[in-house]
């Protein structure tokens, strides 16, 4: 994605990944943004992270108030996402202060100011030049004070107060049942609205972010899913699929060369995506491990994503058909990895696929099979998903290898995944187990080849334990592009 | 039993410059304890404009705010501690007028 100036608007870098894309550019620099959402949507970690991402990539020292968590449960509850607080705070770089309301201690009488707190949040700003702040969640006030009238115009002064001050500012809401907050806090922060949201969707969790109101500013209207894990959060931006990635002559080997010599120029485009359809048992997987192969043996690097196999069950069912992975998987120039569709979401799985591939740099994708996907999302988000993954793949210049498992009687399962993915791969074939009296003929047929020339006929195909021994070719070749 | 002789009171009280809820507050409390207290108390005053690092300890966000330090528990009275009646209960001290 590119990145776009907005002269007019000075912003400052999440660092969140995915936000700044969403955001263009980041939050309202020098202004306060509201992040609301109900508990366990993730509004702590998203403060804490805009302050670590804010000193260990921008170098503004941050200041965390919370009214929540002490400091050690805040810097507790970060380390396992990957978040050294006492380091941070050891570098003078960040500052938390636990602002604690204990009411039952507490009485009132006459008037106050909230100019304690304002002392607190100046000092801890000064101390370290911080430019960036978090107040979590200044709600919890609400249940430490009655008098809220005083309460409410002192949040109002609170926020024109940080606008003087010149930092960014984090505020965490409460989701609220009418409102966006309980308390109506978009009532006083008003430049950007950011809300969190966390449903379960048949037994599956997923979490959305969705920009409410971005002042003076254009932004995505969607609603982003996103993730929490061992990196933090990271949101998946719906890239605009715009078709401009570079596009090769170069030709790249399937892996078995009885294969490709059913296309014109003995092999595949580099860089295409690649779709292979079968009932279930017609060697899918066995084409894709030739695919892996080849990359593997071109010495490019190759990460193999096994929603149906373990690591060590690919690698013997492999071996039972002479090929071997193993070498490989030590060479480090293959990674398999494998899960079970229906552990996490749909997003996550894109997610997951986004960052391993980001972080290996692979030349080569392999998803065995993405119909599994399907089971655990709908017709459109698979689709969605599908698109956003091979549009990726292909600005990247990876070649991509699918697998899709279809169903002999053609149920709407079939069409589903199939429709899905079809039309988006360059290459598609399909294979087939013809019944017979005494058994079974594999049928093997490249049903499209976008720009190249193909035999159109089902080739008979065998495998023993040497591999797939496709019957010799016949020089009949009908291209079409 | 603590004996009523050796209760003394250690109060603070926290203000952010000579505002007037300071100044009322400060007025307020010297007045309740020179009838109530009878010499048996200490009154700390910190102004947290000039020392700003000591809102923290005491946890104070609001200001005027009144600790009572001893004795323990902690009891803290914000406000500018207009309402006397308030104020002693919050500081859990007896009248005098009670106590004879």
């Amino acid at each position: 994605m590119k990145k776009e100036l907005t002269a007019s608007f000075p912003k400052t870098p999440t660092g969140i990944a995915g936000l700044d894309e969403v955001t263009q550019g980041g939050f309202p620099k020098g202004r306060p943004t509201l992040v609301c959402g109900s508990a366990g949507c993730g509004k702590t970690l998203f403060g804490i992270q805009f302050l670590a991402k804010g000193i260990t990539d921008y170098n503004e020292p941050g200041v965390f108030i919370s009214f929540e968590e002490t400091k050690t449960d805040l810097s507790q509850n970060v380390r396992s996402l990957g978040i050294d607080l006492e380091k941070l705070i050891a570098d003078k770089k960040l500052r938390v202060d636990y602002v604690r309301i204990e009411r039952s201690e507490i009485e009132e009488t006459g008037e106050y100011d909230l100019e304690g707190l304002f002392i607190r949040l100046n000092h801890a700003i000064d101390i370290i030049g911080a430019k960036r702040v978090v107040l979590d969640t200044i709600e919890s006030l609400f249940g430490g004070i009655d008098n809220t009238a005083v309460l409410r115009s002192e949040l109002r002064r609170l926020f024109l107060w940080l606008k003087e001050k010149g930092v960014t500012a984090v505020i965490t809401g409460e989701r609220g049942e009418k409102n966006l907050t309980r308390q109506g806090l978009e009532e006083y922060v008003s430049d950007c609205v950011i809300l969190l949201d966390f449903r379960v969707i048949e037994q599956i969790a997923t979490r959305r972010l969705r920009i409410v109101k971005y002042r003076g500013s254009t932004h995505g209207t969607n609603e982003y899913p996103f993730l929490i894990d061992e990196k933090g959060i990271s949101v998946l931006p719906i890239t605009s699929l715009k078709l401009e990635h570079q596009v090769s002559n170069k030709i790249i080997s399937t892996g078995l060369e009885s294969f490709d010599q059913l296309f014109d120029r003995q092999g595949v485009f580099a860089g295409s995506s690649m779709l292979v359809t079968g009932s279930a048992g017609t060697a899918k997987t066995i084409l894709a491990s030739y695919f892996t192969m080849s990359s593997c043996k071109r010495k490019e690097r190759t990460l193999y994503f096994s929603f149906e196999e373990s690591r060590e069950q690919l690698v013997r069912n492999m071996q039972s058909v002479g090929i071997d992975l193993e070498p490989y998987l030590k060479a480090k120039l293959l990674t398999i990895h494998s899960s079970r569709p229906s552990l996490s979401g749909l997003e996550m799985h894109l997610l997951i696929l986004h960052r391993l591939i980001a972080e290996y740099e692979p030349k080569t994708v392999i998803v065995d099979p993405i119909s599994s996907l399907v089971s655990v999302g709908s017709v459109g988000e698979v689709r969605d998903m599908l698109v956003r993954l091979i549009d990726m793949l292909k600005t990247k210049g990876i070649n991509a290898f699918f697998t899709a498992l279809t169903h002999e009687a053609g149920t709407e399962l079939k069409d589903m995944t199939v429709n899905a993915v079809s039309s988006l791969a360059d290459i598609w074939i399909n294979l087939e187990n013809e019944q017979q009296h005494h058994g079974r003929t594999r049928k093997l047929r490249v049903v499209k080849a976008r720009g190249m020339g193909h035999n159109t006929e089902s080739e008979p195909f065998s495998i023993t334990n040497k591999g797939v021994q496709l019957k010799p070719v016949k020089q009949k070749k009908t291209g079409k592009k | 039993m603590v004996k009523e002789k050796e209760l003394k009171y250690e109060l603070r009280l926290y203000i952010a410059g000579q505002t007037l809820k300071s100044v009322t507050a400060l007025q307020n409390i010297h007045k309740y304890c020179k009838e109530h207290l009878d010499g048996k108390y200490s009154i700390e005053v910190i102004d947290l404009l000039k020392n700003p690092q000591l809102a923290e300890g005491d946890q104070i966000f609001a200001i005027p705010t009144l600790v009572r330090k001893v004795p323990e528990p902690i009891r803290k009275i914000i406000g500018d501690l207009s309402n006397e009646e308030k104020v002693l209960v919050g500081l859990n001290i007896r009248k005098l007028a009670d106590v004879k």
